[in-house]
C-alpha cells in the first residue's frame, strides 16, 4: 500500500512547465532534475564548471587587451595564409571552423541512430567525428608551428603586445587539449557501440553499470561543447 | 504497427527527432560561420563589425545548444540550472572592464607608452 502511493509520487511530477515546475523540482525532496540521469546531469554540471574555466581565460585576454597601451596585432593579417599569391585573410581558421563544425554535425547524427539502436551507422559516425576532431587539432598544430617560426612567444611576438602569444598559446592550447580528449573519448565510445556494450548491456569496466545508448549522448553534450567554446574563441580572440 | 512500438520505446528511451532537423541546423551553422567569416573578409569597422561578431555567434552557440544539445526538450529545471550561474559571467565581464579601463588610464597617465 505504502509502495503504491510512493510509486505514483514519483511517476508524476505536479508541474510540468513554468517556474512552477522548477519550485517543484528543487523543493520535491528527491532527485532535482526529473527525467534526467545521474550521467547527463553530471556531464552538464561538468561542463557548466568548463565554461567558467573557458570563460576566466577569455575574461584575462579581454582585460589584457583593453588595458595594453601597445597596439594588438591584427589577428586578420597574423592569421592569414597566402595561397597563388593570394593573401586570404583567417583562412586556415575558417576552415578549422567548418571542420569543427562539420564534426557537430556527424555527432548530432550519431547521437540521434544510437537511440534508433543502428549500431553500425552509429559507430561509423563516430569515427567521422573523430576524424574531424583529430583533423581539426592537426590543423591547429600546423597554425602553432607557422606561428612559432614566424617568433610569436607566450612573451613576445614581433607585431605588437606582448599579451598576444600568452593568450593566444593559452586559449587555443586549452581548447585544442579538450578536442585531443574529446577524440579519444570518441573512440573509447564507438569502440563500445562496435561491440554492441549497449545493445547487451554489458556492464562497465570501471563503473560496474550497464550499458546504455545514453553514453552516446553524454558523449555527445561533451562533444558539442567544445564547439561551442570554439564558436566564442573564433569571435572573440580571431575577429574582434 | 511494429515501427509504432519500437518508435514509442525508443523515444521513452531517450531524445529523438527526425535527422531533418539535425542538417537544417548543421547548414544553418555553416551560413552564420560563412556570414561571421565574410565579416572578416570585407573588412567590416567599428560598431556593424562588432555588433554583427557578437550577433552570429550567438545564434551559433543558441542552435548548437537549443538543438545539438537537445537542451530545448530538456525540463526547466536542468536548462534553469545551467543557464542561470552563466548570468555570474556578465558580472564578471563588467567588473574587468572597469579594472581595464583603470588600469589603461592610469598607464597613460603615469607612465609613458612604449618606454
Amino acid at each position: 500500500m505504502a509502495e503504491q502511493t510512493f510509486s505514483r509520487i514519483e511517476a508524476v511530477p505536479s508541474e510540468t512547465s513554468g517556474l512552477r515546475s522548477i519550485a517543484a523540482d528543487f523543493s520535491s525532496d528527491r532527485s532535482a532534475f526529473k527525467n534526467v540521469s545521474w550521467g547527463k546531469a553530471m556531464m552538464w554540471i561538468f561542463l557548466l564548471s568548463d565554461t567558467f574555466v573557458f570563460s576566466s581565460f577569455l575574461i584575462a585576454y579581454m582585460t589584457a587587451r583593453m588595458s595594453t597601451t601597445v597596439p594588438w596585432p591584427n589577428p586578420s593579417e597574423v592569421f592569414a595564409l597566402t595561397i597563388g599569391g593570394v593573401s586570404l585573410p583567417l583562412l586556415l581558421i575558417a576552415i578549422m571552423t567548418f571542420v569543427l563544425i562539420s564534426s557537430s554535425g556527424t555527432m548530432a547524427m550519431a547521437v540521434n541512430f544510437a537511440y534508433r539502436r543502428n549500431r553500425r551507422t552509429t559507430a561509423v559516425l563516430m569515427l567521422v567525428t573523430a576524424l574531424l576532431g583529430a583533423t581539426f587539432v592537426g590543423m591547429q598544430a600546423f597554425e602553432w608551428t607557422k606561428l612559432i617560426h614566424e617568433g610569436v612567444r607566450p612573451w613576445a611576438n614581433p607585431w605588437g603586445a606582448a599579451q598576444f602569444g600568452s593568450t593566444f598559446f593559452m586559449i587555443t592550447g586549452f581548447h585544442g587539449t579538450h578536442v585531443t580528449i574529446g577524440v579519444i573519448f570518441l573512440l573509447v565510445t564507438a569502440r563500445k557501440v562496435w561491440r554492441g556494450d549497449f545493445d547487451h548491456e554489458r556492464k562497465g569496466f570501471f563503473t560496474s553499470r550497464k550499458g546504455r545508448y545514453e553514453a552516446v549522448e553524454i558523449m555527445g553534450l561533451y562533444w558539442h561543447f567544445v564547439d561551442l567554446v570554439w564558436v566564442f574563441i573564433f569571435a572573440f580572440f580571431y575577429l574582434w | 504497427m511494429a515501427q509504432a512500438t519500437a518508435h514509442t520505446s525508443a523515444h521513452a528511451q531517450g531524445q529523438q527527432h527526425p535527422i531533418k532537423l539535425y542538417l537544417v541546423v548543421w547548414a544553418w551553422l555553416f551560413i552564420l560561420s560563412a556570414c561571421s567569416y565574410l565579416v572578416d573578409y570585407f573588412q567590416l569597422e567599428g560598431a556593424l563589425r562588432y555588433s554583427l561578431i557578437v550577433l552570429f555567434m550567438l545564434l551559433k552557440a543558441g542552435l548548437i545548444m537549443a538543438v545539438f544539445m537537445h537542451m530545448a526538450w530538456e525540463r526547466l529545471s536542468l536548462v534553469y540550472a545551467i543557464l542561470v550561474p552563466i548570468s555570474a559571467l556578465l558580472v564578471f565581464v563588467a567588473i574587468m572592464v572597469f579594472e581595464a579601463d583603470n588600469t589603461l588610464l592610469s598607464r597613460v597617465e603615469f607612465f609613458s607608452p612604449g618606454s
